[in-house]
């Protein structure tokens, strides 16, 4: 009988719906967003000591969160490596991947998943210890190189150094811990990720100050969020999260002036907060979702300067992603 | 009074549902019936999410340019050349080479250590029974983290490699070797291995025939060493030693040429030995208890001494006991050598159900292939470890 129940059980979880197209809905009913993030990459995902979870990517998130569900902090991290974060996705484990994650033809296309946008526009980049006195990638000719596995690193890595006659030598780990605890431990000569996360895991060596980052960018990594496919409202929400903490930054709308802000005439400005026309009812939200998203979390240049600018200790600069206003590329569609 | 006859002697017609045959050939047939809809259910719904999710599917994966590099490969491979079907042979060859070598280092360790915890010396069974209970009683992922780290830290930079006569060098890169390259005439030397091989073999035959009927014994080891290594070195000597060795050499970052030992095939083999070796000791130990103690006082009584009676009468006897729990340690070898990606030797797992996955994005087809393959490794270890168990039994009174 027990082993009929088990069969029973079986055939019932793998003839049932796939996951349904009503993500709102059920991140509503459930009353919690499941975000899948880094948990290891500082400025993007990093929970501190208390369990706080910090970082650009997190942002996105929690700014989600506060439009939907009224409350920044109703969010769950699931921290996920790079190597089974679509399947997370995919299998309706979280409800949105924010996790450094480029955006690329296959990606979008043939993982069943979809691209909301850019959240931050990075490449790829190398790090090498100072003592080697090498001073550009192209010299890196026969070096050994440390790289995590379930990225478009491994593949831009490879076509750079064929594409410059270059022999490699690559020594691939699970997880980007391991891979840059080989590299600090000298197995490898250098060790390549997104640049911005080079920044970030130079900080956790033993010592930063012995290494640097070579100039060269070798790819093009557009990070942004991705959603399942095939729930058109929930790709909306998510799309405009980020577009409207890009359009609030550009009009000057900021976590600390947007009470204020919501008396302004400035017809924008009023469209964006919901003082005027009803454009968050339209995505299924409130109004006032904006000021929800600016008042909890911030526009995307507090959270930029806050979780990897000149106000965290990655101490990046903007470059290209400072808002196209200010010669960067960072452009989002209006709100009206 | 009576009037009835008696009952006819034939069994009671019973209605064909009461028939146990007819029963029991039901229950089987809707049994079967129920499993084969459940997976049929299950396939077709898959392929019908997958379908509606806009999940690729399909194996046409497995002829695209694989376009990543693999640090460790058995056969030719290029990251530009190479397919994804090149690159799940390259993985599954490192896997095998891993495992095929860690069940034999497992096996010696294991037999040793199980012999010296039966030990009368006091101070070797201790070590053996301490050996045993840490080993075993820490998890295997933490062992090959800390070998693999151990293995790191302990072995200088490259710029610093330990060099041995110029030619071989060992840094925390890895252990660079000589590498032999053969010149013509050296298929004789191969072709006098393979003589060498099948005269040892039938020498012992020979020599077990007559030691049966006469009673002799002939020195069987030293003539099948003289043969299957001696016999060779004779003919590569005849031919003009045709084979010269090409050293590594330092490079700008890295040593080039030679053989190449990676530090994370070491750390892997290591691990994966010394953690199997503490539990075959324990099938080793629990096998030779299982003899009765009869045994040994009965070869002792006909003046064997100590070393031919474990020889000859415990451990022929012990195997009986010891195969079929060490057929499941071989297995358990080869399926924790996946354990890899861990510390970033490139096997099966590492390089298919990890990068090639990831780059695919078809995971339910990388999964299912990678679980065929397990699978076939794992039944074709136990049928080969069958085969030999019922060759010992045989041995039996």
């Amino acid at each position: 009988m027990k082993k009929v129940a088990a069969l029973l059980a079986l055939a019932a979880i793998m003839i049932a719906p796939s996951v349904s197209a009503q993500t709102l809905k059920s991140v509503k009913a459930r009353g919690v967003l499941n975000c899948g993030a880094n948990g290891t990459l500082a400025g993007f995902g990093l929970p501190d000591a208390q369990g706080n979870w910090t970082g650009l990517d997190v942002d996105i998130c929690r700014a989600v969160a506060a439009a939907v569900l009224n409350d920044a902090k109703k969010v769950k991290f699931v921290p996920l490596t790079a190597k089974d974060r679509f399947t997370a996705l995919q299998s309706g484990e979280v409800d949105l991947l924010v996790r450094n994650t480029t955006w690329t033809s296959s990606r979008d296309t043939s993982l069943g998943l979809n691209f909301t946008g850019v959240n931050y526009y990075d490449g790829q980049g190398f790090m090498v210890r100072k003592a080697l006195k090498v001073n550009s990638a192209l010299e890196l000719n026969g070096a050994s190189v440390c790289v995590q596995q379930g990225t478009t690193t491994e593949l831009n890595l490879a076509d750079y150094f064929r594409a410059h006659n270059m022999q490699l030598k690559t020594v691939t780990f699970a997880t980007a811990n391991e891979a840059v605890k080989a590299y600090d431990a000298g197995r490898c000569d250098s060790y390549t990720t997104d640049a911005s996360g080079l920044y970030a895991e130079r900080l956790r060596l033993a010592n930063p100050n012995d290494h640097i980052i070579l100039p060269e960018i070798i790819s093009k990594e557009p990070l942004g969020p991705v959603v399942r496919h095939g729930d058109d409202q929930w790709f909306d929400i998510v799309k405009w999260t980020l577009f409207a903490m890009l359009d609030a930054e550009e009009l000057g709308v900021n976590s600390k002036n947007v009470d204020s802000m919501l008396n302004s005439t400035n017809p924008e400005i009023k469209r964006l907060l919901g003082t005027e026309g009803n454009y968050g009812e339209q995505l299924g939200l409130t109004k006032d979702w904006v000021v929800r998203i600016v008042k909890q979390v911030g526009n995307y240049g507090e959270s930029f300067d806050r979780n990897v600018g000149a106000g965290s200790p990655l101490k990046i600069d903007r470059g290209l992603n400072r808002l196209w206003t200010k010669g960067g590329i960072q452009y989002a569609p209006p709100i009206r | 009074m009576w009037t009835d006859k008696p009952a006819p002697a034939r069994p009671a017609r019973v209605a064909f549902y009461n028939d146990p045959r007819v029963r029991s050939f039901a229950y089987q047939f809707v049994l079967c019936a129920a499993v084969a809809l459940v997976v049929y259910g299950a396939v077709s719904n898959a392929i019908d999410h997958l379908h509606r999710a806009h999940i690729a599917s399909g194996f046409g994966f497995w002829d695209q340019t694989a376009g990543f590099d693999i640090s460790q490969t058995l056969i030719s491979y290029s990251s530009q050349a190479s397919t994804y079907g090149r690159a799940f042979w390259v993985g599954l060859l490192n896997t095998l080479l891993v495992a095929s070598l860690g069940i034999v280092f497992a096996t010696v360790l294991g037999f040793v250590i199980g012999i010296s915890r039966l030990s009368k010396n006091w101070l070797l069974s201790k070590v053996a029974g301490g050996y045993v209970e840490t080993i075993r009683n820490l998890p295997l992922l933490l062992q090959l983290l800390f070998w693999y780290n151990a293995v790191l830290k302990a072995l200088p930079d490259i710029r610093d490699s330990i060099v041995f006569d110029g030619s071989i060098f060992l840094n925390n890169r890895g252990l660079y070797l000589p590498k032999p390259i053969t010149g013509a005439g050296f298929g004789w030397v191969e072709v006098a291995f393979l003589v060498g091989i099948v005269g040892a073999v039938a020498f012992g035959f020979w020599a077990r025939k007559r030691q049966e009927s006469t009673g002799r014994q002939a020195p069987v080891f030293l003539v099948s060493l003289a043969l299957v290594i001696g016999l060779p070195l004779a003919v590569l000597a005849l031919a003009g030693v045709p084979i010269h060795f090409e050293p590594p050499q330092a490079g700008r970052f890295n040593i080039r040429g030679g053989i190449e030992v990676l530090p994370e095939f070491a750390a892997l083999l290591f691990g994966l030995s010394i953690y199997t070796a503490a539990f075959i000791a324990e099938v080793v130990r629990a096998g030779i208890l299982a003899v009765s103690p009869g045994q040994v006082e009965a070869a002792y009584s006909l003046g064997l001494r100590p070393r031919p009676t474990l020889r000859l009468i415990v451990v022929p006897q012990a195997m009986r006991v010891i195969i079929p729990p060490l057929t499941n340690q071989y297995l358990n070898l080869t399926k924790n050598s996946s354990l890899a990606v861990a510390i970033g030797y490139p096997d099966l797992v590492q390089v298919f159900t990890g990068t090639v996955l990831n780059q695919t994005g078809q995971a339910v087809e990388v999964v299912a292939i990678t679980m065929l393959v397990y699978l076939t490794i794992s039944l074709l270890t136990s049928l080969a470890m069958n085969f030999y168990n019922r060759r010992m039994a045989l041995v039996e009174r």
